[in-house]
């Protein structure tokens, strides 16, 4: 039994122009103490499902039409509101990526941080006010009794994203999901951020299920990625497999298509054509109209997942060929 | 590499924003050091990468070489002649040879205007590049030459995405002809997949039009990637400049090294195995930067000196410029 568990998750957004089917049959697990990082392009799905999960999306337009979301074998989205906020509150937390925007600007740092604490852990306001320093120091926000006092704005960006991290450590939880956490941040900060992330997850034992679209940022912290396209997990592997030998085009695409730090390039591979539009995904595999691999029946049958070996999966007609290259 | 002869020469350049306070009886109570004190050469057909974090002063100096905003002092010389000095047609001959590409396709794209009259606009106001009879018909070459449908000349840009949105900023940036493009983070907006397109778009025009390049951006793979040259900025200071190879391979100023080892390698097999500098707290504000030599503040190697003296940008420990005391060759890549 995972500790998070997604399974056949589908949601479509309800507009005006039609329905957008977001998320197409989503499945992906998480361990205790392991970092699952979902990673895609603008539109993939990868921020709806984690918001799915966390009980957080829109209705209307969003609507979940089929799935489910297990918390330690649990059906998160069977329960009652009142026993699901509950479990929530304590086993699932959530990092934003725009800390300007996720904290509130009228409240200090500190009672944002103590509220939920007075709230769930029915802890005395001197007491939230202890442990909202404690939570402050553990993400070393330096002379963290001081900023405790402090409203968001007065915060630096990185300091702001290190109080969110705070805030969603409060209440222990399980599992923390962080949706692009450093993507609004300079690359020295970023770096900051991320290795204390890594540490937290490794002294609280957390799952983590870390959203990006840096390719980088995951071969740094990853231990199983999953690769998202038009609402699909297209492929799944540990950091190494995935990197080393890709099982799907879009995955092999996406990885040449990467400038890279320690060589001068030339030409640089690119993906041909747009990501779908959501309204009209194309049929059979969604990535057929820009694959070099295209086949007939890549327009035709939508792909199963074709297990290539320890965990390794991929959603291609012809895995097997791309893991030879 | 041949020499080329210098298409741009930047010397001392200087911007200062004044900090005032009050509303009716304005007093000015501090200086933002945006830019403060920035030289070098673009040579004809070359790129200069300009990197640094949010806040070093490199989109303002990409406003400022426009002339979008008027310097505090300093001087550029174009061909020769001093762009901050220039007024009336003078003026005006300079912006069709320097033009910009900014970073947001969709704020920089007027959106009641369609993708023809965006692109053909500058031929408006410089009417003597395209007469008005062949207007659409060069309109339609450019989108082509980016990669667009020419057919598409009548749609709006809320029709075209991101990426193509970009396409249509570099069509306007490229309609007058220009010898220079600075193009403030033109690719940060977008998808992996999608910036991969336009970066490989803009190296296949500079080749075709001889175009040089100011690239600014913030994603030092991108910029290694286009860039023949690199200048590394911090609080409004150079505080390395040489090529590519020099300022990747052997970089020798602190922040620069900071910088490249702060940078996520895409390989999960040097996990742990690469010399990572870590550098601790926050840039400093550019209202009061710290004296001496801006970086001291982050830097593992400051001494007494640092917070006298300030440190020239010359060549040092290797064989290009670097404004640090204890500037010393070290591999992070």
């Amino acid at each position: 039994m995972a500790l998070l568990e997604v399974e056949d998750l589908h949601v479509e957004f309800r507009t005006r122009d039609g329905v957008a089917r977001v998320l197409n049959g989503v499945s992906y697990h998480v361990d205790a103490g392991e970092t699952l990082a979902v990673l895609g392009e603008s539109g993939s799905g990868k921020s709806v499902t984690a918001q799915a999960v966390m009980g957080i999306l829109d209705t209307p337009p969003a609507f979940v039409t089929h799935g489910e979301v297990r918390f330690k074998d649990e059906d998160l989205l069977k329960m009652s509101d009142e026993k699901r906020r509950e479990t929530r509150a304590s086993g699932i937390a959530m990092v934003f990526q725009d800390a300007l925007s996720a904290l509130n600007p009228v409240f200090t740092v500190g009672f944002q941080i103590e509220e939920q604490l007075r709230v769930r852990r029915g802890m005395s306001k001197a007491d939230a006010r202890k442990r909202a320093i404690e939570l402050l120091d553990q993400v070393k926000i330096p002379n963290a009794a001081q900023r405790v006092r402090e409203y968001p704005h007065q915060f630096s960006g990185g300091m702001r994203q290190r109080a969110m991290i705070a805030m969603s450590l409060a209440l222990d939880p399980e599992v923390l999901i962080a949706d692009e956490p450093t993507t609004a941040l300079d690359v020295t900060v970023q770096a900051q951020i991320m290795d204390l992330l890594a540490e937290l997850q490794r002294e609280r034992k957390m799952a983590m299920i870390l959203i990006t679209h840096d390719l980088g940022v995951v071969a740094e912290v990853a231990d199983r990625i999953a690769v998202m396209y038009a609402g699909r997990i297209v492929e799944q592997a540990d950091a190494v497999t995935l990197f080393r030998t890709p099982g799907h085009p879009y995955t092999a695409a996406l990885m040449d298509s990467m400038p890279r730090l320690d060589q001068k390039g030339t030409e640089l591979n690119t993906i041909k054509g747009l990501p779908p539009n959501l309204l009209k995904i194309p049929s059979g595999c969604p990535f057929h109209p820009r694959c070099p691999r295209r086949q007939d029946i890549c327009s035709v049958d939508v792909p199963r997942q074709h297990n290539l070996g320890l965990g390794h999966v991929s959603a291609c007609h012809f895995a097997e060929e791309v893991v030879g290259g | 590499m041949a020499e080329f002869d210098s298409i741009l020469e930047v010397r001392d350049l200087v911007k200062h924003f004044p900090v005032t306070r009050g509303v009716l009886f304005k007093s000015t109570i501090g200086q933002v050091r945006a830019v403060d004190g920035v030289s070098f050469d673009l040579k004809r057909g070359e790129t200069l990468g300009v990197v640094g974090e949010s806040g070093c002063g490199k989109s303002t100096l990409a406003q400022v070489l426009m002339r979008l905003e008027p310097p505090t002092s300093g001087s550029a010389l174009f061909e020769g002649e001093d762009i901050f000095k220039m007024k009336g047609g003078a003026l005006r001959r300079l912006r069709r040879n320097i033009q910009i590409v900014l970073q947001d396709p969709y704020t920089s794209l007027n959106p009641r205007m369609t993708v023809g009259d965006i692109i053909g606009e500058p031929f408006e106001i410089h009417p003597e590049v395209a007469p008005k009879g062949s207007r659409a018909a060069k309109v339609r070459e450019l989108l082509d030459v980016v990669g667009l449908n020419p057919e598409h000349i009548n749609r709006y840009p809320h029709q075209f995405s991101g990426g193509q949105r970009q396409r249509i900023g570099i069509a306007r940036a490229l309609a007058l002809r220009p010898k220079v493009i600075v193009c403030d983070e033109p690719v940060s907006a977008l998808d992996v997949s999608i910036q991969a397109q336009v970066m490989n778009l803009l190296g296949d025009l500079q080749t075709e039009f001889g175009l040089s390049y100011v690239f600014i951006a913030h994603d030092l793979s991108v910029v290694r990637h286009l860039s023949d040259r690199v200048a590394v900025m911090y609080l409004g200071k150079i505080v390395e400049i040489g090529t590519e190879e020099q300022i990747y391979e052997h970089p020798t100023h602190p922040y620069t090294q900071a910088l490249l080892s702060a940078v996520p390698v895409p390989d999960p097999t040097q996990r742990g195995r690469r010399d990572v500098i870590r550098l601790t707290g926050d840039v400093p504000s550019p209202i009061n930067p710290p004296s001496g030599c801006r970086f001291r503040t982050r830097c593992w190697k400051a001494q007494d000196i640092c917070a006298t003296e300030v440190p020239e940008l010359v060549v040092r420990a290797a064989d290009h410029p670097s404004a640090c005391h204890f500037a010393e060759e070290r591999a992070v890549v």
